[in-house]
């Protein structure tokens, strides 16, 4: 369920690296939370994100949800398919409806994050 | 007390029900400290026919039956006898907001209405469900658009309504927003486009531009957005004689208008409750304040209307909301509604003409202080505005508004508002009053 | 066995565009007295529109069946119960639309001169007075719009007397249990907002409230009774606890309903608050508004409050716009005046004894619901309640069934909807709030439908979840609607 070339948080996001590049979205969990999902607010091309922080949003119709920075870096992509299909991001979290890539800015910071072991250990406590 | 009901032998089942021998054991939990220990110093409750005869002595204590040459924001427009029909029902008065759609249909069917037809007047591409007035509708048109440009600054217009001034302000402080003002031109009564362009920086995320502006002149909106846009600020557009749309052409090169609907069969009411407007483009639709309705299906595929958008308000957002605003006017904006299908594309468009003739005659009596255009208001040079008025209450005449306390310069003028009730008798004695001589056969001022 | 309601036709309608055809009319003006204007003459050609397309034309007879046929897809307190917690729907006075409606009140121009304007200003002078009273609080502005709008004027007090002592400060506390406008006026009022969490029992946590308050903190919102419906019985310590370190106590009056004449907010530690006029004085919700939410402030806050405020010069009243202290004006002109003559007619009608009838008959309504539905749907916070009660979904849940669909089925029982999913204190709340102007047979009929719609969540889950079944329309699907926004009709 939980691909294991991911590194996961705990605020749901899931990270792929591969080199200074990576992958960023939320986990199947997160989109189960959140229910129908009908808007993703991302940030712009270019845009510097910093660890921890909030980088935009998830929307459904009766709650949003701040996505927060698993590291930091400069936004390089952002998901075209997300604008008019947000829905994709309830079937696809794990692959065809990724938020962001960015290019890190320190790439140490991806060895704090869990594992999918973790994660799914993580999850399941918080039931 | 006729509305609660409830018998004393119903109370005394509940009270049982509820395990307590009296009611005063309901509060028995309260800290008694907190208790408040005399009845409240109120008299006792009165009769309907008292209600109405209290209400009643105090509307005798108004002017009754006075011809009002006043305009500035309220405007006296005949209402149609169906607005008070419709809104009158039950099932509009006493409903709530329509969060639960499926009995709610006939509130937000009516909304989606009020929406479309806003578009259609203004000519923007959304428009939200009201907001609580015109004059708060400005701040929340320049938070949107310091939102939607990430920056702060606002330059407004000094022919904007004082008042919606002073309330941007209010508003604009606590936001980091600084505010300025660019003048209007001695002779046009219109905005400086010059002193507006030089104005005008790179951090400045909106020019705020009323049209009609405050002295009823017709503003050069395309010329002002074209000096906003090139500084990469929004231009929001503000009305507040919404009649004028009847027959003007709408800021469509307008980023955001924000307005007031008081004209359209709300009662003057000294002051409110009124409703307001934002409308805007498509772009911009996410960084709209207040309720929204959508259309959308049931589980049986038949058209329905919801509330929508909800995430950008204050239930689901909390301190990340939009706005803080929760109410729109709902009733306000029903009135509205029934106003503008009653009149009507042609309804409209008449009302108007009839305006800008009754205000035109006006001011061919009488001779504007500005050469600009303006639709049903106007400012009139008059030596002593304090006197004038005097003699026209003389005859029940309520005259123009002096505008030394808005605008020290123009200490010597007053502000003419004319509409579709203004009777030609009345105006002729305004004429005299200011001046002009007696036609034959007028009514003579004392 | 559903004996509220049956159902009946109800007429199909359209949107007013797609009735239009060209050329009908609903009006008629009179003819000019004057020349008629050429209006690209007077304009100029630029600025004259060319028609309004899509415009509705339609005759007075369609026009009057448009609307009335809607108004028969709604439902209203002048059918029937309103649970919502904290909404306070009680019944709208007739009266009070008729004495709103006097002509020297309605046609007011607030410019008009203020000899002319006595009675409007008598009638907000009186008013002020009343809730004064009623609060026990010092002065009061009328100014504010709405609930949201008196928050936010509230708070610019806060603000601006903290500024006067030297520092406005930088943080507004609000518990995890408030209304949604509370945070975001913290944020418009240029506040941080902090969370406080409620204490195991759902008040205030005063051992919390200590460790919080620092001189950061300007000030407290609170609501009380809070959205639990439970009296805050710490609020005078958590009014010492916050003055001692020059903060303020705000109280969001939403849920004056269970005070009014039993206790007064200025007795017991507030230093400002607001009221909901369409809430607690019984101004009707008009599908979504108006409202008013005047403030009432202690002696010590009136120097800032919204310019203009009225003052006696002789025998008369007038208006005092020499203010220098205040925070300057909310809104344009006075006030939601219309509403206000509501209000006042409201409290005129029950009189000092009445309106604290009103009260004791409101929470007697909420603690006859409570005993009947304990049994029957979990209690999360066990402390006394005054005029509303929470509970959670937490038995229907485990059989799949969610207080939203509880609700969706409570329409087939003839009823609004409770408030649903809030407070967000509770996972799965159904938050209740009868008000003082239902009548016995009314809440028993409510309490029956809560029973049978927790038996039908054993024995029958899906009609629970489908529901609802009976009314104009089947659940909407609000989802589509958010992920495509139509915002208007289109030709």
């Amino acid at each position: 369920m939980y691909p294991e070339n991911f590194r996961y948080t705990k605020e749901h996001e899931w990270i792929l690296v591969a080199g200074d590049i990576a992958t960023i979205g939320i986990t199947d969990h997160a989109q189960q939370e959140l229910g129908d999902i009908v808007y993703v607010d991302l940030p712009r091309v270019g845009t510097h994100l910093e660890q921890g922080k909030s980088l935009g949003s998830v929307e459904s119709v009766k709650a949003v949800s701040d996505i927060y920075a698993p590291v930091s870096g400069e936004v390089t992509e952002i998901n075209g398919i997300l604008a008019d299909t947000p829905e994709r991001l309830n079937e696809s979290p794990h692959d065809a409806a990724w938020l962001i890539k960015m290019k890190l800015s320190a790439p140490g910071e991806v060895a704090g994050l869990m594992s999918a072991a973790d994660y799914q250990t993580y999850i399941g406590a918080e039931k | 007390m006729r509305y609660l009901p409830k018998s004393d032998s119903e109370r005394r089942a509940m009270l049982d029900v509820c395990g307590a021998s009296s009611a005063d054991e309901l509060f028995a939990h309260l800290p008694p400290a907190v208790r408040l220990q005399r009845p409240l110093a109120l008299p006792a409750g009165i009769s309907e026919y008292e209600i109405i005869d209290t209400f009643r002595k105090l509307g005798a204590e108004n002017a009754n039956g006075y011809a009002s040459f006043l305009g500035a924001g309220v405007y006296h427009h005949f209402r149609p006898v169906l607005v008070d029909t419709v809104v009158s029902r039950g099932e509009f008065l006493t409903a709530y907001t329509p969060y639960q759609a499926e009995i709610s249909q006939g509130t937000l069917t009516a909304i989606f209405e009020f929406q479309t037809m806003i578009c259609q007047l203004t000519g923007m591409d959304v428009a939200n469900a009201s907001m609580y007035d015109g004059s708060t509708a400005v701040p929340e048109a320049a938070m949107m658009a310091a939102r939607a440009t990430g920056k702060a600054r606002v330059l407004a217009a000094r022919s904007v309504h004082p008042e919606y001034r002073e309330v941007l302000r209010t508003y604009a402080r606590n936001q980091g927003m600084p505010v300025e003002e660019f003048g209007y031109v001695s002779a046009s009564g219109a905005i400086d486009l010059e002193d507006l362009e030089r104005k005008l920086d790179d951090l400045t995320a909106a020019v705020i531009v009323q049209s009609p502006n405050f002295f009823g002149i017709v503003e050069p909106v395309k010329a002002a957005a074209e000096l906003a846009h090139r500084r990469g600020a929004l231009l929001i557009v503000v009305f507040t004689e919404a009649v004028s749309l009847g027959i003007l052409e709408p800021p469509a090169a307008a980023d955001i208008v924000a307005g007031e609907l008081q004209s359209f069969a709300i009662s003057p009411n000294y002051g409110g409750p009124f409703a307001g407007i934002i409308a805007t483009k498509e772009k911009l639709i996410r960084q709209m304040p207040g309720r929204l309705v959508g259309q959308t299906v049931d589980t049986n595929g038949n058209r329905a209307f919801c509330l929508t958008l909800a995430t950008r308000e204050q239930h689901i957002r909390r301190e990340k909301a939009t706005s803080n605003i929760c109410t729109n006017q709902a009733l306000i904006a029903l009135m509205a509604t029934v106003f503008m299908t009653v009149y009507g594309k042609q309804g409209l468009r008449e009302l108007a003409e009839q305006n800008l003739a009754k205000a035109h005659y006006l001011a061919g009596k009488v001779g504007p202080r500005f050469s600009g255009r303006f639709f049903n208001e106007f400012v009139a040079k008059v030596d002593d505005p304090e006197a004038v008025n005097k003699a026209l209450l003389k005859k029940k005449i309520v005259g123009g508004l002096p505008l030394g306390r808005f605008y020290p310069e123009l200490a010597d003028c007053m502000l003419l508002c004319a509409t579709e009730m203004s009777r030609r008798a009345d105006m002729d004695l305004v004429g005299q009053a200011m001046g002009q001589p007696v036609a034959a056969g007028q009514e003579v001022l004392a | 066995m559903i004996t509220k309601v049956r159902g009946h036709l109800s007429q199909n309608e359209a949107l007013i565009f797609e009735r239009s055809s060209p050329g009908k009319r609903a009006y008629q003006l009179p003819e000019l007295d004057v020349p008629a204007v050429d209006a690209a003459e007077a304009l100029g050609a630029v600025n004259v529109r060319a028609e309004i397309e899509g415009f509705p034309e339609i005759s007075e007879v369609e026009a009057i069946r448009h609307f009335t046929r809607l108004s028969t897809w709604n439902y209203a307190i002048d059918h029937g119960m309103y649970p919502l917690g904290s909404c306070t729907m009680k019944y709208n006075p007739r009266i009070n639309e008729l004495v709103a409606r006097i002509e020297g009140l309605a046609w007011a121009h607030p410019y008009q001169p203020e000899a002319l304007s006595q009675g409007c200003m008598d009638v907000m002078a009186r008013l002020e007075a009343a809730l004064a009273e009623i609060t026990g609080m010092d002065a009061v502005t009328l100014q504010p719009a709405a609930g949201a709008h008196g928050e936010l004027t509230g708070i610019l007090l806060v603000r601006a007397l903290l500024e006067k002592r030297g520092n406005p400060r930088k943080k507004i506390l609000i518990p995890d249990s408030a209304h949604g406008t509370n945070p975001a006026t913290a944020a418009i009022a240029g506040y941080a907002v902090q969370n406080i969490p409620s204490s195991a029992s759902g008040v205030l946590d005063v051992a919390a409230l200590e460790q919080l308050v620092d001189q950061d903190v300007a000030a407290l919102m609170v609501t009380n009774p809070n959205t639990l419906g439970v009296f805050e019985d710490n609020i005078s310590q958590a009014a010492e606890i916050l003055h001692a370190k020059g903060a303020l106590l705000y109280m969001d009056g939403a849920n004056m309903n269970a005070l009014v004449g039993i206790a007064r907010p200025g007795d017991f530690g507030v230093d400002l608050m607001h009221l909901n006029l369409h809430k607690t004085f019984s101004t009707p919700h008009g599908g979504g508004g108006p409202g008013a939410g005047p403030v009432a402030v202690k002696k010590v806050l009136e120097p800032f409050l919204p310019t203009p405020r009225l003052k006696r010069a002789g025998k008369k009243w007038a208006w005092d716009y020499k203010r220098k202290h205040s925070i300057g004006r909310v809104r344009s002109f006075y006030g939601n005046f219309g509403v206000l003559v509501r209000a006042l007619a409201y409290i005129l009608a029950h009189g000092g004894p009445g309106l604290r009838n009103a009260t004791v008959d409101a929470v007697l309504n909420a603690v006859y619901i409570r005993k009947q539905l304990e049994p029957y749907y979990d209690l999360p916070y066990p402390s006394p309640n005054m005029h509303e009660v929470v509970f959670s979904d937490e038995r229907q849940a485990k059989l799949g069934v969610r207080t939203g669909d509880i609700a969706k089925r409570l329409i087939d029982y003839g009823f609004h909807p409770y408030t649903v999913s809030f407070p967000l204190i509770v996972h799965g709340a159904l938050m209740i709030e009868p008000t003082e102007t239902e009548g016995k047979l009314e809440l028993d009929q409510f309490i029956e439908a809560m029973i049978a719609i927790a038996r039908e969540a054993e024995l029958d889950p899906e009609a629970v979840k489908s529901a609802p079944h009976g009314a104009r329309t089947s659940r909407v699907d609000e989802v589509t609607a958010a992920r495509k926004p139509v915002l208007r009709w289109k030709a």
